[in-house]
């Protein structure tokens, strides 16, 4: 038994024993009965799991990272040189970080001129990693709205209508299921990866949402025979209605959940593609590309591989966490057993 | 049943046929393939472009390109396979096939260990919930959840490849690396065995000291320069067998069944004496009749000395047999082990191909030239997938042992081994099947990315280089496979769960 379930055991018997049931009056201060919203409760659950508070903050410093050093869309950044501009190779290109502290035999702490190094053109290493950052990041992202909705849209219409909208478009979902997930994103990035990453992320999305469909469709069936629908519909209120204001924020749990998971395999899947070609081209860079580009410097200059594969899974681990998180917020009762 | 599963194959016919019009669609306007050529400066610049045009019915619109393809691809059904030909006027359906053996290997055995590995896992960190085993290994497969193949792949290659080679050319075992394994092994075991802290702690001390000495053992001997399995090892490593066995099927309380599988085990360790010259240069059908008759035998033994638990001890007996037989198979691999590192130049574990180029020698030698090739890709995906088997295996037995059969069962006074294994895991398996069939169907076109990375010349590598001209006749063919599979595997899970769960089946 976990200690709030403890603590929770306690409440009960203390109120109980008591035999009275005007509690406040009573009731020890600690154990005085507070309350809370739905959405509060889930909020404080999320902000008390701590690995995913942890993954939280470590992701927002990594976003604040990649778009204020460099700078985006035309904003100058605070870094001193730029992602595409060659120069003159300093020392093999080694990087300059230092982080062990003298007293322990090391250099001291020290960011250097180049602190990730320089490629072989002598470009600066952290702004190439900072703008392949960027891009993986944006990719993700639009690929999780991209597909969250259009997964929400075909679920819900499929859920609530039922009859032949639900067959014509589950049976689309099941096609979509047949086509392995990196072999029609390899394709679409063949034709589309040369467009720019906003187009290619669009792309992606498009056909990134059939999970997301069949999880909400199965929401949608089981909360449309609920009671509150029933009186819902009995008082008139048309389907959207139904839908916006009754059914759909009863699944936001869910949704969140599975927009969170879309964001981390879009990452990967991201990463993967351009990995193998299919994806963000040149002159244009992402974390899968730069990984590409430099795996066989591994043996001599380790640094250009380290830095974008640290990224990725640091990006990855993070928004995976925050999914965890968010999955216990929603839904305490899972994995839980009794005590 | 039998109109449920008609109806499923109608279904998933016309899902695949949808499946093939859209990525055919897809992978005709993915780009010109002609426009590589049109590039180059070659004096036969139109004959290929025109001999191109036609291997792959360029002039053709793609609509009725597509229905001139799918005609051929129906072909199949009645026996007369038309893929195509590739950009370059091959059938599709050669290349395929040669492709289609080399990943099946490669995926097989590495979802084989996946399975096994991952389930046992989850299984323990279920019981173990909330330990430190328990999040460390949640932690790990988050980790792993988030590696991307290609970067973990590079790693494998300098670490587990070019740095172990070059170890095992002078292995020599500094005395840190003895204390860090034995301490690890002591945690994990304590963590495995779980209970109060004399039990842990009796756990930790009986597991390092064991692997403390191994390893100083393998120090002092110089065992990696010529490993082997000598007759000692194999006493003890069989009755271990045969113990771990017993354990599993049966339980200690069963005296007969740990006879028997003793006795199997025993019967081993004289084929381990008398196989001698059997093995020395066998063929694989020789290799595959032996299991067999390892297996037949101790099933024998099992029904012979079984009494009351007679299935059990089959069971259990079988077990033992094939452990035995894998122990005298390896002690065969090891003891060719010098002798192919010093043909190969010390390339003991390779990091790209399926097999070193003109490399021959007697069976011995060719399989661990195979396994060295396999090692590392098998590593890759077995790393990827074993992540989502361990979360999986965990809440499913999470969920069994929270319901009220458990209860009964353990109020009924069954021992724990009884409650865990034939009440609770039997149950929790029902939904992996489903997952591992769906996962079959996937891994068969997934290993892409493996494949590109270690160069092996699979399905994955066959789509990835058609993609790059693009070729879709080749995509196609690439494509009809792996969609085939997942459409097989997904009805083949959703047959096996009603089989398996009858509130299924009767509903």
């Amino acid at each position: 038994m976990s200690t709030e379930e403890k603590a929770a055991a306690a409440a009960a018997e203390a109120a109980s024993g008591n035999g009275k049931p005007d509690v406040g009056s009573t009731a020890a201060e600690g154990l005085s009965i507070v309350a809370r919203t739905q959405g509060q409760l889930v909020r404080r659950r999320f902000f008390r799991h701590r690995g995913a508070m942890i993954s939280l903050t470590i992701l927002v410093l990594v976003v604040l990272l990649a778009y204020t050093s460099i700078g985006f869309a035309g904003i100058p950044g605070w870094w001193i040189w730029n992602y595409y501009t060659p120069g003159k190779v300093v020392n093999r290109g080694a990087p300059t970080l230092s982080l062990w502290p003298t007293f322990l035999g090391g250099d001291g702490f020290a960011i250097g001129l180049h602190p990730f190094g320089q490629d072989d053109l002598g470009r600066d290493y952290f702004a190439l990693t900072m703008r392949g950052a960027q891009i993986s990041i944006l990719i993700a992202f639009v690929v999780g709205i991209v597909g969250t909705l259009i997964g929400v849209v075909i679920g819900a219409l499929s859920g609530f209508y039922r009859g032949w909208v639900e067959s014509v478009l589950m049976r689309f979902t099941d096609v979509m299921i047949t086509i392995p997930i990196l072999v029609i994103a390899a394709v679409l990035g063949q034709k589309f990866g040369g467009a720019g990453p906003l187009v290619l992320a669009i792309v992606l999305g498009l056909v990134l949402w059939t999970a997301l469909a069949r999880l909400i469709r199965g929401e949608f069936l089981s909360l449309r025979e609920k009671e509150f629908v029933e009186a819902a519909r009995a008082l008139g209120a048309k389907p959207t209605r139904i839908i916006f204001r009754h059914i759909l924020p009863n699944t936001v749990g869910v949704i969140t959940v599975a927009a969170t998971l879309l964001v981390a395999n879009a990452i990967l899947l991201e990463t993967a593609l351009s990995f193998l070609g299919f994806g963000v081209r040149a002159p244009d860079t992402s974390l899968g590309l730069l990984v590409s580009t430099y795996q066989n410097a591994f043996t001599t200059r380790p640094w250009l591989f380290w830095w974008p594969g640290l990224f990725i899974i640091t990006i990855a681990l993070t928004v995976n966490f925050i999914g965890d998180g968010l999955r216990d917020a929603f839904d305490p009762r899972q994995n839980r057993v009794r005590g | 049943m039998a109109p449920f599963i008609i109806r499923r194959l109608f279904i998933s016919f016309f899902v695949l046929l949808g499946a093939t019009f859209i990525v055919y669609v897809l992978a005709a306007s993915a780009g010109d393939p002609r426009s590589a050529l049109e590039e180059s400066t070659d004096p036969g610049k139109a004959n290929r472009i025109a001999a191109m045009t036609r291997n792959l019915s360029l002039d053709v619109p793609i609509i009725p390109r597509y229905f001139a393809w799918l005609g051929g691809a129906l072909g199949c059904l009645i026996g007369k396979c038309d893929l195509g030909n590739t950009a370059s006027g091959a059938p599709v359906s050669g290349g395929l096939s040669v492709a289609m053996g080399s990943t099946l290997r490669l995926v097989v055995f590495a979802l084989v260990i996946a399975i096994v590995v991952g389930v046992s896992i989850g299984m323990i960190t279920a019981l173990r919930q909330y330990s430190g085993l328990d999040y460390s290994v949640t932690f790990l497969a988050f980790l792993f959840f988030s590696l991307p193949v290609f970067w973990i792949a590079v790693l494998m290659k300098q670490f587990l490849a070019i740095k172990f080679n070059d170890w095992l050319k002078a292995p020599s075992i500094p005395p840190w690396v003895i204390l860090a394994s034995a301490a690890v092994t002591g945690l994990i075991a304590a963590g495995v065995v779980g209970g109060d802290r004399r039990r842990r702690l009796a756990a930790f001390g009986g597991a390092a000291i064991a692997v403390g000495l191994l390893m100083t053992y393998f120090a002092v001997t110089d065992w990696f320069a010529e490993p082997a399995i000598g007759p000692v090892a194999m006493v003890v490593m069989s009755a271990i067998t045969a113990i771990a066995a017993t354990a599993l099927f049966a339980g200690f309380r069963s005296r007969v069944v740990l006879y028997a599988t003793l006795v199997t085990a025993a019967v081993g360790v004289i084929c381990y004496f008398a196989l001698d010259s059997v093995l020395a240069d066998p063929t694989i059908l020789v290799i595959i009749g032996l299991l067999v008759l390892a297996l037949l035998v101790g099933a024998g033994i099992g029904a012979a000395m079984g009494g009351l638990y007679r299935s059990q001890a089959i069971k259990a007996c079988m077990l033992t047999a094939f452990g035995c037989g894998g122990l005298i198979f390896a002690s065969e691999l090891l003891a060719a082990l010098p002798a192919y590192s010093a043909e190969v130049n010390g390339v003991v574990v390779a990091t790209i191909g399926a097999t070193t180029p003109n490399f021959s020698g007697n069976f011995w030698e060719t399989t661990l030239d195979q396994l060295g090739h396999l090692l590392l890709p098998t590593i890759a995906i077995v790393l990827i997938s074993i992540a989502a088997y361990t979360r999986y295996t965990r809440s499913s037995m999470l969920e069994v042992m929270n319901a009220d059969y458990i209860r009964t069962a353990r109020a009924k006074g069954l021992t724990e081994r009884t409650v865990v294994v034939r009440h609770g895991f039997r149950n929790a398996l029902i939904p992996i099947t489903t997952i591992v069939a769906l996962d079959v169907g996937g891994l068969i076109g997934g290993a892409i990315i493996t494949e590109t990375v270690f160069g092996w010349s699979g399905m994955g590598k066959y789509f990835n280089d058609a993609l790059k001209i693009p070729d879709p006749n080749a995509v196609m063919g690439f494509f009809l496979v792996t969609g085939t599979a997942i459409v097989l595997f997904n009805m083949v899970a959703d047959i096996t769960y009603g089989f398996l769960d009858p509130r299924i089946r009767l509903s």
